[in-house]
């Protein structure tokens, strides 16, 4: 092992071509799209898809590897890193968009993380068919956000039929829509739902089950109207007496007194927490260099080398976002190359994602705010990427809860010891 | 690629450093402060870990290339110890790795082995300047060309073992560029002022040193006739200053965080109260960010990249907030007993303060 700091080849000529993406098909229209909420944008949906199948990496925004050319020296895997990667330059662009990019998402992550090798071909291939396909999971429910254990969605198996019967409520899911609701244009989706098969085993009866599109008792009750990643759809899914398949649960169907059950789910967020840290980080660098660019035009310069005391007051904010922008930067890069070389890294996860919900709610305010009325304005994107970078610190764990599991890491606590 | 792991031999070094910051640095760090004065048993023991020798080619006596990552993980190392201790034992490098940066062949042939192989000895470098504007890109200190030579005016400050010095580098306003000029110690109009008292580093010598018309030869600027690069030498300063600040906000962290697991308060420990566990959660966060900044800056360094400069400041900029955010929140975990000097965490806070203007008291 070695301290480097150069980005793989791969990872930097694709960060060029999605670049180009973010900027034609992004940047472009990303005011329309925020005026307009929950409308799709076909066109970068469309393109999005078949670039991914183009390049095989299907299944949407995953992690894969390039294939080693024929007597190639086996290189290390970078997959999380050009995900992360990936992911910052689609939120550069616009990170609604980036949330409505088709593919399994957390729904597939879930199905990964916990599901047999019969469950992945059965449920993860129709990523790859023909038209666009989504995939969500339903955790967070009115009474249960971030205390998991908390949620009362229930599954019943009825051993006739050899069916879980699932009811619930769930709130918050990111693109349920697209993925229960049947669409045209887009490929039949499923939704994973958290649910208890034994409510007196706490969060060890927690278990995941995959909902197909379109299931009977299933029903999209309402799209959130929301402060920001506007294009992004965030569902409310009812499930009365929704019945699925015995072999739709992921994970086992007995339940031990363990927290084994809900193993899953956090394996799951050690995974994507640096990736959500990695999208809040690309609405911060879109506006600081949007900044940087209007203070340039007005003739502001920025004087790196200065000793701080003889700064202007517009001279140590812009510093500051850049040692913040940068430094969260590399936690994430960290954390994925934890991830892709196979070290534990709930530690760094967490702090990736608590270090980046602070600083893209610091950056993109203090933008708005240095630009003045133009900041202000919906002239220009700036107060959007100030309302889309909040979403950072809330979703996938808030940074309170990121605190605490940073914490219990640090100091060798468990949950009940700090709760 | 991206790799975040120190390598075998950085490793080993930092095993070592660590050890000896831990058992030796730390154990002497309360007196030292009390009694302004570090044994020189203790130094030499510092200087035997090599950490110069080993960053210095063999042609000059090393044994090793320099690496300013590697320098970077040893001083936060070092500094985790004590940071007076830390910057004594390193004192040499003040003199020394400018020389190798910016230096001549000469410079470099008359200097590097003897200092390099030899027991620890005070060569030393002044920067700092005792006004509050200082900036080390306008010195108010000025070089002028006088004959064959330079004639150095004015007066410097904070410079560690002025009073034993061997020799040390002026650093002084050429025409408007900062270079750096070699001051042998009975060089005529030199003269080393009062020892500094300062609101920490009270263990290491500090001297005020006033250059009233010091002429040197024209060798003896840095790099000889066509001079050298500052900016080189200044981001090898502040990478230095951002790892020496990492070293103390991780002593800081560290203690508190112990602390806070063993002190008990309304049944149970303070650590386990989300007030406290939280503070330690963003300090780790925190120092960890900067951290990695700091180590980006080192290795863009020591890949020659474009922005390695603007790199080494921002992470410079960076580690000095760090420190003071990092040490407070050590002293106020510890409430009441973190104002008592009985407790390292006020000295910690002290030197944690000290980073934005002791720019120049360490180079990797």
């Amino acid at each position: 092992m070695t301290i480097e700091f150069e980005a793989p080849k791969p990872i930097a000529q694709m960060q060029m071509m999605l670049q180009t993406v973010a900027e034609n098909m992004m940047r472009s229209v990303s005011r329309d799209f925020d005026e307009n909420e929950h409308a799709i944008p076909w066109d970068y949906v469309e393109f999005m898809h078949t670039a991914m199948k183009a390049a095989g990496g299907g299944g949407g925004l995953t992690v894969t590897e390039g294939k080693p050319k024929e007597g190639a020296e086996k290189r290390p895997p970078i997959g999380y890193q050009r995900l992360a990667a990936q992911i910052e330059m689609l939120s550069w662009g616009d990170v609604g968009f980036y949330l409505v990019t088709p593919g399994g998402g957390l729904g597939a992550a879930a199905v990964v993380a916990a599901g047999s090798p019969e469950q992945k071909a059965k449920f993860l291939t129709r990523f790859n068919e023909e038209k666009p396909t989504f995939a969500a999971m339903c955790m967070t429910e009115p009474g249960a956000g971030s205390d998991t254990s908390a949620i009362r969605a229930r599954a019943v198996l009825d051993e006739k039929s050899n069916e879980w019967v699932i009811n619930g409520e769930k709130i918050f899911v990111t693109a349920g829509d697209k993925s229960f609701n049947e669409y045209e244009k887009f490929g039949k989706g499923f939704i994973v739902v958290w649910a208890s098969i034994d409510p007196s085993a706490g969060r060890a009866g927690m278990r995941a089950f995959v909902v197909e599109a379109g299931t009977p008792g299933v029903k999209v009750t309402k799209l959130e109207h929301k402060l920001g990643i506007r294009a992004s759809d965030t569902a409310s899914i009812s499930l009365v007496d929704a019945r699925v398949p015995f072999e739709n649960l992921l994970g086992k169907p007995t339940v031990e007194k363990t927290t084994t059950g809900f193993k899953g789910a956090m394996a799951t967020f050690d995974a994507t927490r640096p990736l959500v840290a990695a999208s809040g980080l690309g609405v911060a660098r879109a506006a600081l260099e949007f900044l940087k660019e209007k203070l340039m035009e007005n003739g502001v310069q920025i004087r790196y080398g200065m000793p701080r005391n003889k700064l202007t007051s517009i001279e140590k904010d812009v510093i500051d976002m850049e040692i913040q922008l940068r430094s969260a930067w590399l936690l994430v890069l960290k954390a994925v190359w934890m991830a892709d070389n196979k070290k534990p890294n709930a530690l760094e996860s967490s702090m990736s994602k608590v270090r980046a919900g602070d600083v893209v709610t610091k950056i993109t305010q203090k933008a708005v705010e240095i630009m003045g009325p133009l900041g202000y304005s919906r002239e220009f994107l700036l107060e959007k990427w100030f309302r889309d970078a909040k979403i950072t610190d809330i979703y996938e764990g808030t940074g309170q809860i990121n605190r605490l599991v940073v914490a219990r890491q640090i100091l060798g606590y468990s949950g009940s010891e700090l709760r | 690629m991206y790799s975040f792991e120190p390598n075998e031999e950085q490793q080993m070094l930092m095993d070592a450093v660590g050890k000896y910051a831990a058992n030796d640095l730390r154990a002497a760090a309360h007196d030292a402060e009390e009694s302004r004065e570090l044994p020189r048993k203790l130094i030499g023991k510092g200087w035997e870990l090599g950490l110069l020798q080993a960053s210095t080619p063999e042609a000059y006596g090393g044994f090793g290339e320099r690496s300013a990552v590697t320098g970077a993980l040893a001083v936060e190392e070092m500094a985790f110890g004590d940071l007076a201790g830390a910057l004594a034992v390193m004192t040499p490098s003040l003199f020394a790795t400018p020389i190798l940066l910016g230096g001549s062949e000469e410079q470099r042939q008359e200097y590097l082995p003897n200092i390099v192989g030899g027991e620890w000895a005070p060569y030393t470098a002044a920067l700092i300047e005792y006004t509050f504007d200082f900036d080390p890109n306008a010195l108010r200190t000025t070089a002028k060309v006088e004959g064959d030579g330079y004639a150095l005016n004015g007066e410097k400050a904070f410079v560690p073992f002025a009073k034993d010095a061997e020799a040390m580098i002026v650093y002084a306003n050429l025409n408007g560029v900062t270079q750096g000029f070699i001051v042998p110690k009975d060089a005529a109009g030199l003269s080393i002022g009062e020892r500094e008292k300062l609101m920490g580093l009270n263990a290491l010598p500090l001297h005020r040193v006033k250059l009233d018309n010091v002429k040197v030869p024209a060798t003896n600027r840095l790099g000889g006739a066509p001079g050298h690069d500052f900016g080189l030498v200044l981001s090898a300063m502040r990478v230095a200053s951002a790892s020496a600040a990492l070293g103390v906000a991780k002593a800081s962290f560290e203690y508190s965080k112990n602390y806070a697991k063993e002190r008990e308060a309304f049944g149970v420990k303070i650590a386990q109260k989300q007030a406290v566990a939280f503070m330690l959660a963003e300090m780790v966060t925190e120092i960890e960010s900067i951290r990695l900044l700091t180590w980006e800056a080192a290795w863009k360094l020591d890949t020659n990249k474009e922005d390695s400069c603007v790199a080494a400041y921002l992470a410079f900029t960076g580690a000095c907030d760090m420190a003071m955010m990092v040490t407070d929140r050590g002293v106020q975990i510890l409430g009441g007993h973190g104002y008592i000097r009985e407790h390292p965490v006020e000295l910690f806070m002290r030197n944690g303060r000290g980073f934005p203007m002791l720019l120049g008291l360490a180079i990797v």
